[in-house]
């Protein structure tokens, strides 16, 4: 493997990794359902996106490259549709969109 | 019958693919599990131009790419909101009737909403997009955008 693609691979595995924790940091500081939401979507969209590219770099041109890819378009058309899913379902349950935490309708 | 004939190379390729095994009785394996997988979804009614949109395959490697940029940079100004000490997030709620006509569209837009970090599709019809945003900039950004007309030229393709 040369030198150039190592740095490349290096480089998405690194800003995957801090997306992951900015994502995290996110879900402790906002303060409500929905901005959470946000920050957790920067960790399946961002993080893990970056971080199967820079596995796949690693991978070269093996059949582990095309599990990597498969995981990557699993989460490409999964995890928008299960977040949909999750904030629909907190909509039909009567969560508001103002809402801060501690006042959550399953708590009342 | 040309939908299910595809869908059957996918799935033995998907097989072989996973397995990386060549013997005769895991092909013949892989053949025969491909075929009743195939006889499922025409059963199901989902190997059909909705359920197997195979003939986007072109505009989607085009729209793909354009997504993923967008993605990055949204997930870039999420990132500064969160990191920002001050925390300056005004979640707002905005709704929108969609331009796409096909359900494969409507779904394709509304994914690509959830998708880009900042904003989440929460709900979803031929009529009206409920969008929220993160901040008031990033859920306005979504109604009448260039996704919006991106996917719309992308569900048009025959």
């Amino acid at each position: 493997m040369s030198a150039a693609l190592d740095i490349a691979s290096w480089a998405l595995l690194l800003a995957g990794g801090a997306f992951c924790m900015v994502g995290a940091l996110g879900l402790v500081r906002l303060r409500s359902f929905f901005p959470r939401t946000h920050a957790a979507s920067v960790i399946d969209s961002a993080g893990a996106g970056l971080l199967l590219a820079g596995l796949l770099l690693q991978a070269g041109w093996t059949l582990v490259a095309v599990k990597l890819v498969m995981i990557g378009l699993l989460i490409f058309f999964a995890s928008p549709t299960a977040t949909h899913a999750l904030a629909n379902a907190a909509r039909e349950r009567g969560v508001s969109f103002e809402h801060a935490e501690g006042e959550a309708p399953s708590k009342r | 019958m040309l939908h299910s004939a595809i869908l059957f190379v996918l799935f033995y390729a998907f097989w072989v693919l996973m397995s990386g095994l060549f013997t005769p009785f895991l092909l013949a394996a892989g053949a025969a599990s491909s075929l009743a997988v195939v006889w499922f979804a025409v059963r199901m009614h989902v190997a059909d131009r909705e359920g197997h949109p195979v003939h986007l395959i072109w505009p989607a490697l085009a729209y793909w790419p354009w997504l993923v940029r967008e993605i990055l940079k949204s997930a870039l100004d999420v990132s500064r909101v969160i990191l920002d000490p001050r925390l300056p997030a005004s979640p707002t709620v905005v709704s929108f009737k969609p331009r796409q006509r096909t359900v494969v569209g409507l779904v394709t837009h509304a994914n690509s909403i959830t998708l880009t970090p900042g904003t989440l599709s929460v709900e979803v019809g031929p009529e009206r997009f409920v969008v929220h945003g993160l901040t008031r900039a990033s859920a306005h950004a979504a109604v009448d955008s260039e996704m919006d007309r991106r996917v719309e030229r992308f569900e048009r393709v025959r």
